[in-house]
């Protein structure tokens, strides 16, 4: 159980972030307090009692993803709230939970095998139906959650093929946003032809037998791109599409839309090698990064604690991440080592995503930063998440 | 098995990426490193400290200060408002107000921009009344120059906004700032503005101030600018500009034994309360456009004219130091001098000594054109050739200050121009010239050119009997007199003191002698030494030259007025200088006459016959 110490010096981690913002840091502490209550419950009931009631859990929070649109608060344009007195419950933080363990619970199931097609359309749509819902509030930077976590189907035996497709197409995505529609479908074409040259030359490859392939995969390239391009400029929003334009560097409107990352990016820069200290980051007391409790949490670190904190935080995280894995690896139970995989899954990529907005490697897109932003609950969500694959871990040995 | 290492290995890498991005903006680039100066975190205020006061040679105060008030204005903070009441309170129209509100918000809506500048104290008065009632307008103080007399505008200069070039050269100015843009307020620029505080303030991101930047740990206090004062005589200055009234020229006069600059008159010259306040601009290109008698030209500095007869002195004293001549060697004169074979290579001579015998002093007094000539003619004689003779004769001019930057404290100058061998030489290229080529160098009229505070130097050296000091305007700052070297150490000529006795004999003939060119302008009980001057000009009538000092024994001010088209030195240049002489060592003058006919004398006809030709002139082209 050594990493339960990580996991505590990352809650005091957060008290002492939260310091910063005099008025939300005493409510913090009380979403703090009662996370402990929430971890000893957790830690009080038996392990089985999570495989038993995934199905119930999941219907309950899809259900109260569908209430949102009935009962929910809107805040920054996302129905996304339940207003309950004094403070809000963001339920997509607890969807991920459920959505989770429904998932373990179905990969549990002795005869499951994700190459088979129908039992990968099963999964894939446990993981769907809580994404769409969410994309419908719209909060699509929550959503996307739900499609990294196909690299937990991958691990357990899902083709490497769907991947590869994915990674595929943000590859072809991402060039199509950068270079533009016409002149990355002659790039990708191009490549194209010169492997098939390739495979013509060393004879293992023969025209006139495998030609309709060819011509579907020219085909289903150059639609796949048209599409990206078509989705990008009438689907998205401009506020979308300006995002990735500050990512890619084709836009550097400092004061408008690209406000928030140039004002994270000259907080974080001002830190230098050994930051301002504890409550001296003056651009942080200045308030000048937008969310800064919240999704810009980071850039507070990188002003007070500089360079040699910031990174530290960063190895931090990686190493509670490399330590779940390891510990999910070593599970015994398929449900707790689905589980494992998808917490690790989730925690690094709110971490990925989260750190790369705030440095400004990734486009803008609104998540928090696990055990580090301010808001009761993903603190709970993410509580809930690890506690459970606690409890799930210290039953291994009575799984057989 | 190899799929979790796959899992291990990505979050490896994006853990080594973040880490290399944040070495990246934390410690390599410098972009993100923001010093209190440019960060947006903090404001800048900056505190001005109130400008010098200058005060005159006998500590009478000529530049003080008057607070002026502009109206400020924060555009996002304007509720609705009486806009008829409040634009007749300011004294503008409502379309400007509506001109200068969007103006205002286009700027920017947070920051306070300048709505109306400068409003006057009786407005203020008025209206800090009344200020309440308008939202989001407040009142700024600011410290304007006043001039006590409507006078010495060339010597103080101005100030003004800074300008680009200056601001980025240097870091001291921020956008908007005053500075001395001319004159003593530019020279002495350091020490009248004093030093500005700073304060830096937190701000949040609605530029809301929220306390001391690190507790006032940058912060600097102001340092209230120096007095300066100026060895101008403001009185002697005042007097003189009235005596120059409707005459164009300059006017320099100086305390030999210090090389003070007792007073530095321009004409025409301007009120140097045009320059300040709401109507400066304006004002400025008012003064600007008069391209016909440019009062914006320091004519004492920067007017180079043909010093005639009186370098006559010069020629004298350097003949004496090469010892071609004695004061008793004796010319004679018919009318002129013949110096070729033509009839035309003949100058012409007023003296009217008619053949008699012309000696050094005679000559002097007498203004005579041969005997300089001949004079001049065996100075460059003396050696085997011409370049040699000329070279000798032009350095001995320049030891006089002549052909060169002063490099006094005043803003502006200019060199002259002193001929040299090298100059003859390429002006006749194929042709063997001689003293006679040049002859009009011995009457002060060839190439040479000098401006009025060069001639006034001049004046000062025979006063000296042979020595200098820089001419210079400064005489303490914060009351303590300035210990320079280039204006305390005595610059020596190359002639000899006891060459200067017989010159200056001469020169005091000019004015007591019955014969003399100056003899209207003797004053009673006060011994002048001087000499007039007369320098043909191309565009009209001749300039009108006098310099002189006084007393003849231990000289008090040495002085050389310039009157440009004043006929010849004795009608206009010598009545002004012998009226100052009088005023700066007696306080008034014993001619009222000559006061009334200097007031009332105009020489603006001439100017506008002369305007007039060159209109013509440029028609005809």
């Amino acid at each position: 159980m050594g990493w339960i110490n990580i996991y505590a010096a990352s809650v005091t981690d957060t008290s002492q972030g939260v310091l910063d913002f005099s008025t939300l840091y005493g409510k913090q502490l009380q979403w703090i307090g009662f996370s402990t209550v929430i971890i000893v419950i957790i830690i009080a009931i038996d392990s089985k009692f999570y495989e038993r009631f995934s199905g119930v859990f999941y219907i309950i929070s899809m259900l109260s993803l569908v209430g949102l649109f009935i009962f929910g608060s809107t805040v920054n344009g996302a129905t996304s709230w339940y207003n309950l007195g004094g403070s809000s419950i963001q339920p997509s933080e607890f969807a991920k939970g459920a959505t989770v363990l429904a998932l373990a619970n179905y990969l549990n199931e002795p005869n499951r095998d994700l190459s088979n097609l129908k039992d990968q359309l099963s999964a894939f749509s446990i993981l769907l139906l809580p994404a769409i819902l969410i994309i419908l509030q719209p909060d699509a930077g929550s959503a996307l959650i739900y499609f990294a976590l196909i690299f937990v189907l991958y691990r357990e035996g899902l083709p490497a093929i769907y991947l590869g497709l994915g990674f595929l197409a943000i590859v072809l995505f991402l060039l199509t946003l950068y270079a533009g529609f016409t002149s990355s479908i002659i790039i990708v074409f191009s490549i194209l032809t010169l492997f098939f040259v390739y495979l013509l030359n060393t004879k293992k490859f023969q025209l006139n037998r495998e030609w309709p392939k060819v011509i579907m995969l020219y085909v289903f390239i150059g639609l796949f791109l048209f599409s990206v391009d078509y989705v990008f400029n009438n689907v998205f929003e401009q506020r979308h599409r300006d995002r990735f334009s500050i990512v890619l560097g084709k836009n550097v409107d400092t004061k408008g839309i690209g406000y928030n990352t140039n004002q994270s990016m000259l907080t974080i820069g001002s830190g230098g090698l050994t930051g301002k200290g504890f409550l001296e980051g003056d651009r942080t007391q200045g308030n000048f990064v937008p969310e800064q409790d919240t999704d810009y949490i980071f850039s507070t670190v990188g002003e007070e604690w500089g360079f040699i904190g910031s990174s530290a935080v960063i190895i931090i995280f990686i190493a509670f991440i490399l330590r779940i894995i390891r510990v999910a690896e070593r599970q015994k139970s398929k449900f707790s080592r689905v589980f494992g995989y998808s917490i690790a899954t989730i925690f690094f990529f709110h971490f990925m995503i989260n750190v790369g907005m705030v440095i400004g490697l990734l486009p803008t897109i609104g998540i928090p930063l696990p055990f580090f932003s301010y808001g009761g609950s993903s603190l709970w969500g993410f509580t809930i998440l690890l506690f459970v694959f606690i409890r799930l871990d210290a039953d291994r040995t009575y799984e057989w | 098995m190899e799929k979790k290492y796959i899992a291990y290995f990505s979050i490896l890498l994006v853990g080594l990426i973040f880490i290399a991005r944040l070495f990246y903006i934390q410690v390599i680039d410098t972009k993100y490193k923001p010093s209190p100066l440019n960060n947006s975190a903090v404001a800048v205020k900056y505190d001005y400290p109130e400008r010098g006061f200058i005060y005159d040679r006998n500590g009478e105060l000529i530049v003080a200060n008057q607070l002026s008030y502009d109206i400020m204005i924060v555009p996002r903070d304007v509720k609705t408002l009486d806009t008829l009441e409040f634009c007749n309170l300011l004294k503008i129209e409502k379309d400007d107000f509506i001109r200068k509100y969007k103006k205002a918000r286009i700027y920017s809506p947070r920051l306070p921009s300048v709505f109306v500048a400068q409003m006057s104290k009786n407005d203020y008065a008025y209206l800090q009344e009344k200020m309440y009632k308008y939202k989001g307008f407040y009142i700024q103080k600011r410290s304007l120059r006043q001039y006590s007399l409507n006078s010495a505008a060339n010597v103080l200069g101005y100030i003004g906004e800074v300008n680009n070039t200056l601001l980025n050269k240097n870091s001291y100015y921020q956008q908007g700032e005053l500075i001395g843009i001319n004159g003593v307020e530019k020279e002495y620029e350091e020490a009248l503005r004093g030093l500005k505080g700073v304060k830096f303030i937190q701000r949040n991101r609605f530029n809301k101030e929220i306390g001391p930047y690190k507790d006032g740990m940058y912060d600097t206090l102001a340092t209230v600018g120096k007095d300066v004062t100026i060895t101008l005589d403001i009185k002697l200055q005042k007097y003189a500009e009235d005596l120059m009234i409707n005459k164009r020229g300059g006017i320099v006069a100086l305390e030999p034994t210090t090389g003070e600059i007792l007073s530095l008159v321009s004409s025409p010259t301007y009120d140097p309360n045009l320059l300040v306040g709401r109507e400066r601009s304006k004002n400025y290109k008012k003064l600007r456009a008069d391209e016909a008698s440019n009062p914006l030209y320091d004519r004492s500095l920067l007017a180079q004219y043909p010093p005639g007869s009186p370098f006559k002195i010069i020629n004298a004293l350097i003949g004496l130091q090469e010892q071609v001549i004695t004061p008793q060697t004796h010319f004679y004169c018919y009318g002129g001098f013949k110096y070729g074979r033509s009839s035309k290579a003949f100058m012409k001579c007023h003296c009217g000594t008619n053949g008699s015998a012309v000696q050094l002093d005679r000559g002097i007094y007498k203004s005579c054109n041969s005997y300089f000539a001949n004079t001049y003619k065996r100075i460059i004689e003396k050696y085997p050739t011409s370049s040699e003779g000329m070279k000798t004769w032009s350095d001995h001019v320049k030891s006089f200050g002549l052909g060169d930057y002063l490099h006094n404290d005043l803003s502006t100058g200019v060199k002259g121009v002193v001929p040299d061998e090298k100059l003859y030489n390429r002006m006749y290229p194929n042709f063997r010239w001689g003293p006679t080529t040049n002859i009009s160098n011995a009457i002060g009229q060839g190439e040479i050119l000098t401006t009025p505070i060069q001639l006034a130097n001049i004046t000062a050296i025979v006063a000296n009997r042979g020595f200098y000091f820089t001419p210079h305007i400064i005489k303490k700052i914060d009351n303590k007199p300035i210990q320079m070297d280039k204006f305390t150490v005595p610059k020596r000529t190359t002639i000899n003191p006891e060459y200067f006795d017989p010159v200056v004999e001469g020169m005091f003939h000019v004015v007591e002698n019955p014969g003399g060119t100056a003899r209207w302008s003797k004053v009673e009980g006060i011994e002048i030494c001087g000499k007039t001057g007369t320098a043909e000009n191309p565009h009209g009538q001749d300039h009108s030259i006098f310099i002189a000092f006084a007393p003849k024994d231990k000289p008090k001010i040495a002085i050389a007025v310039f009157v440009e088209n004043g006929y010849w030195g004795s009608r206009w240049a010598g009545p002004i200088a012998t009226l100052m002489i009088e005023k700066y060592l007696n306080g008034k003058s014993t001619r009222p006459w000559e006061e009334k006919r200097m007031h009332e004398g105009s020489i603006q006809d001439e100017y506008d016959k002369q305007l007039l030709m060159k209109e013509l002139e440029k028609a005809a082209e």
